[in-house]
């Protein structure tokens, strides 16, 4: 099949940005978006040109660093799909494909195809754990956890970090990424003993970061490519009602929406 | 040179505690002074970064992707082996010991593997304690699996990603560190050279990988913590970014590379589809449990699997291998399909491909019971191939998976370069000749989270801190040798890209120092390497510039040095006459097809030692001395 794609670069931060037109021909329907690519990009390092840059690593769904909205979509039209797992074969002889970064004030523009997702490792650095010394913890079956609740955790657990949610959100939120986090560590019994602090400390941070605020559109889920459910941002808000009710207890210090 | 190992005296399974108890420390309050570099983020780096700097040390991280959670032990499915006999079959810390020797092929140092058997239970503690969520039973306790090369179900498992759940634990506790100040992290930062000051290991020279720029970083001590090799065949289950660069510089600097041939080729991986696949996808071993691997009886029969009768089919693990049947470990079920495939018998394009069947297991347990098992697994091929593996068989193949060879490291992980310590699959150490399935993430996490923060102690003891800082000039030297090297990669010009490059030195890997050696394939590649190397020289194009963010230019700097290491693979493999593990030289096998191990003559540690471009480098030998174990004939029937 032959493609024609509208592929957005951008030199640096500063650099105004535009869309330019690749012609992708002769594309098998059995390799995958990402290979396609890399063909389109052999051809203009042949012919002199420079190639754009994207990410990806693993090319196999789970790293999470593999980051392109395609025709308006993150990771493309495939449902429950990552781009790098996308295939050509859901595409059609003539289309055109728009090809750009995940757009969000919280991700800053690198070059290209590829964004500065660190933020969402300071969410996680703010309390996106047990706090776990190495050694001198019990014995793995000393604590039991119900079947149901590992399930749970491991559900809201297989977040890859990608960053689709933000990128879908019209307000730019990163609630599901930090909801699936909160969600997976509030099942375990090992994560309800710092429950309180880590709910105010991430959505703190979520918030200083840049993102938007959650107002139920729900493009996230549809957009996540590991199935993460909004039922978790429900999680999320209940875990941060139940420490605000604590936290005026325990004097925390002072979090989002405190007024 | 006679390496000396460290090995602690006294019984094997008092030595490690016995070294613990030896092991000079560092009073708390000086730790702070202390200044550790880790390179590689991953379960290795990710686990030592986290331990190091909870202990109190000065941590600084490097990772060349944008997060440390995107290593690539995240892509780790099936599971991670601990002796906790959980499960009531019979196992112990000596069986996944001696089961773990015997995988390797009597080719691994007695004393590192039985401190890791040790270890392992300590490991899924620490990971429970974490939260990370392995899977569970009915009444709350964790579940077990099997995996190949063992009687027991001892593996412990999050779904089909493993890895991906240990991973995310490690990096929350190298999150908190970060958080508490005692790691500052460096990413999408990539370690060029390895600097040394009077002999030991003080720093290291990254380029910043948006921006260009060489700068040095030095340190009391450096963590190598970078992965396997795997990469060097083009096609193999590795991220594409993964590569031998750190531990290659530091091999070049003088650190001894150990047992470069032994690369693993995984049996259950997706065949290759077409010419511009740019990696493949391993289909877990775990697989292995519930799935029954099959070809068809008679060549040439492309009838559907579902039109083949059971006496027309063969399933020829379970025919060759009674006891472990299904889960023989990897390198002979490997050869095991590659012999099927070339006796013509092969399924799928182009022949190279066997079955994997899981319809007895969906009609004894039930597709739900399959699917909560691997689910994410089937899912995972059908985006690859569009095939629904729940209603026809999996189509699998071998793959370069993982690299049990490495830098050379004694009992405390430390190279034979001072203050160079290496963790995970970057080093050689505890699989021998063959790593058995989900003990990977073992001793990754192993070297991080429980051998260095007690081996760098004692190092560090006999260190003044802070005594190097990067105005030293080997510093200045470092980074003009690197800054020349991406010169002349930038301005050779000529026509051919790097991936044309390394697709051919692939070519040449996986058909000359693949699964079947001789010397006379061995020595065909020890004349195309050279030469593809002096092509990439003259006729590399790369297009823009150093000082920006260029992944043409990362990857140039990889495929450089893999067109370098290759050779050292291949002789390697060459000077080893005998066929052991994975490192099967077709000239030494048994009668039935079985490697043929040459104890007398190859029962050591081949340790390389770089002597200059175009010199042939220097053979030292370790030898593996047995006293706890003593080695058989590997047999898995």
């Amino acid at each position: 099949m032959n493609l024609t794609l509208f592929i957005w670069r951008q030199k640096n931060p500063k650099d105004q940005g535009r869309f330019e037109r690749y012609d992708a021909k002769d594309i098998s329907p059995s390799i995958s978006f990402l290979e396609m690519l890399d063909m389109v990009n052999e051809d203009m390092i042949k012919s002199g040109k420079e190639p754009f840059v994207f990410d990806s690593d693993c090319r196999e769904g789970i790293c999470g660093m593999c980051s392109l909205v395609i025709n308006g979509v993150p990771h493309g039209p495939k449902e429950k799909t990552t781009v790098c797992q996308l295939h050509m074969r859901h595409f059609k002889d003539g289309e055109v494909i728009y090809i750009e970064p995940w757009r969000a004030k919280a991700f800053p523009l690198v070059k290209d195809l590829i964004v500065d997702r660190s933020a969402l490792d300071r969410i996680i650095q703010a309390g996106g754990y047990i706090s776990a010394h190495t050694g001198g913890v019990p014995d793995a079956n000393t604590i039991l956890i119900p079947k149901e609740d590992a399930e749970t955790a491991m559900d809201a657990a297989e977040c890859i970090g990608c960053g689709a949610c933000v990128a879908a959100c019209p307000n730019g939120s990163a609630m599901l990424f930090t909801a699936a986090k909160i969600t997976h560590l509030s099942m375990l019994p090992q994560g309800k003993i710092e429950a309180v602090r880590r709910v105010c400390m991430m959505t703190e941070a979520m918030q200083k970061e840049g993102f938007g605020s959650c107002s139920n559109h729900y493009e996230c889920e549809a957009a996540c490519p590991k199935g993460i459910k909004v039922a978790f941002i429900a999680r999320l808000n209940r875990e941060f009602i139940k420490a605000k009710i604590k936290g005026i207890k325990k004097s925390l210090p002072e979090g989002p929406f405190s007024g | 040179m006679i390496l000396n190992s460290n090995i602690p005296s006294g019984p094997t399974r008092e030595k490690w505690d016995r070294r613990k108890e030896e092991m000079r420390l560092i009073s708390p309050t000086n730790k702070k002074k202390f200044r550790i570099i880790v390179v590689g983020t991953g379960l290795a780096g990710a686990s030592a970064a986290a331990t190091l700097g909870e202990l109190g040390y000065n941590i600084e991280a490097f990772c060349f992707q944008d997060s440390p959670r995107r290593g690539h032990s995240i892509a780790a499915q099936g599971g991670i082996n601990a002796a906790k006999n959980y499960a009531n079959d019979g196992d112990s810390i000596y069986r996944l010991f001696y089961d773990t020797i015997k995988g390797g092929d009597f080719r691994s140092r007695e004393a590192n593997v039985y401190r890791l058997a040790q270890l392992s239970n300590n490991i899924i503690d620490q990971c429970v304690a974490q939260g990370v969520p392995f899977a569970r039973d009915y009444a709350g306790y964790l579940e077990n699996r099997s995996f190949g090369g063992a009687l027991v179900s001892r593996t412990f498992y999050a779904r089909g990603q493993t890895g991906q759940q240990l991973l995310l634990g490690a990096y929350g506790a190298l999150s908190r560190q970060i958080k508490a100040g005692t790691v500052r992290l460096y990413p999408r930062t990539e370690m060029l050279d390895i600097v040394l000051v009077n002999g030991e290991a003080k720093g290291i020279v990254v380029r910043d990988l948006v921006t260009g720029k060489i700068r040095s970083y030095a340190a009391d001590a450096v963590c190598l913590c970078t992965g396997g090799y795997a990469n060097i065949f083009y096609l193999s289950t590795n991220a594409i970014g993964s590569n031998v660069t750190a531990a290659f510089r530091a091999y070049k600097r003088g650190a001894y590379f150990a047992n470069p041939c032994f690369t693993q080729i995984h049996p259950t991986c997706i065949p290759v589809i077409g010419e511009y696949q740019s990696k493949l996808t391993l289909m877990s071993e775990s697989l292995r449990n519930d799935g029954r691997v099959w070809v068809p009886l008679r060549r040439g029969d492309n009838r559907h699997p579902s039109n083949i009768p059971e006496d027309e089919r063969d399933y020829f693990l379970e025919r060759k291998y009674p006891a472990y049947g299904n889960l023989a470990p990897r390198d002979i079920a490997s050869r095991a399909a590659k012999e099927v495939c070339d006796e013509g018998r092969g399924i799928g394009p182009g022949g190279r491909g066997v079955y994997l069947d899981f319809s007895d297991s969906i009609n004894r347990l039930g597709i739900e019971k399959i699917r909560e098992r691997y689910g994410n697994l089937f899912e995972m091929y059908e985006k690859i191939t569009g095939e629904n593996a729940y209603e026809q068989p999996m189509r699998i193949y071998p793959a370069p998976h993982y690299t049990m060879g490495g830098l050379w490291v004694d009992y405390n992980l430390q190279s034979n370069i001072p203050g160079l310590f290496v963790l995970g699959e970057a080093n050689f150490s505890d699989h021998g000749a063959n790593r058995l399935g989900a003990n990977a993430l073992l001793q990754a996490l192993a070297d991080g989270y429980f051998i260095i923060p007690y081996t760098i102690s004692d190092y560090l003891a006999g260190t003044e801190p802070g005594k190097v800082n990067i105005e030293h000039a080997e510093f200045r030297r470092a980074e003009e040798e690197v800054k020349a090297q991406i010169k002349r990669l930038l301005t050779i010009k000529g026509k051919k890209t790097v991936r044309e490059f390394h697709r051919q030195l692939g070519q040449i890997m996986w058909d000359r120092v693949g699964m079947a050696r001789s010397e006379k394939s061995l020595n065909e590649a020890l004349s195309l390497i050279p030469e593809l190397r002096a092509e990439f020289y003259e006729n590399l194009l790369i297009p823009g510039a150093g000082e920006d963010l260029n992944q043409e230019l990362e990857r140039a700097c990889r495929v450089a040095d893999f067109l370098e290491f290759a050779e050292l693979i291949a002789f390697d493999a060459l000077h080893r006459r005998e066929s052991c593990g994975a490192h099967f030289r077709i000239e030494y096998q048994t009668t039935d097809g079985e490697a043929l191990r040459n104890d007398e003559e190859f029962c050591y540690v081949a340790a390389w030692e770089y002597k200059g471009n175009d010199k042939t480098p220097e053979l030292h030998k370790e030898p593996l001395i047995f006293e706890a174990v003593k080695p058989t004939v590997r047999s898995y029937k």
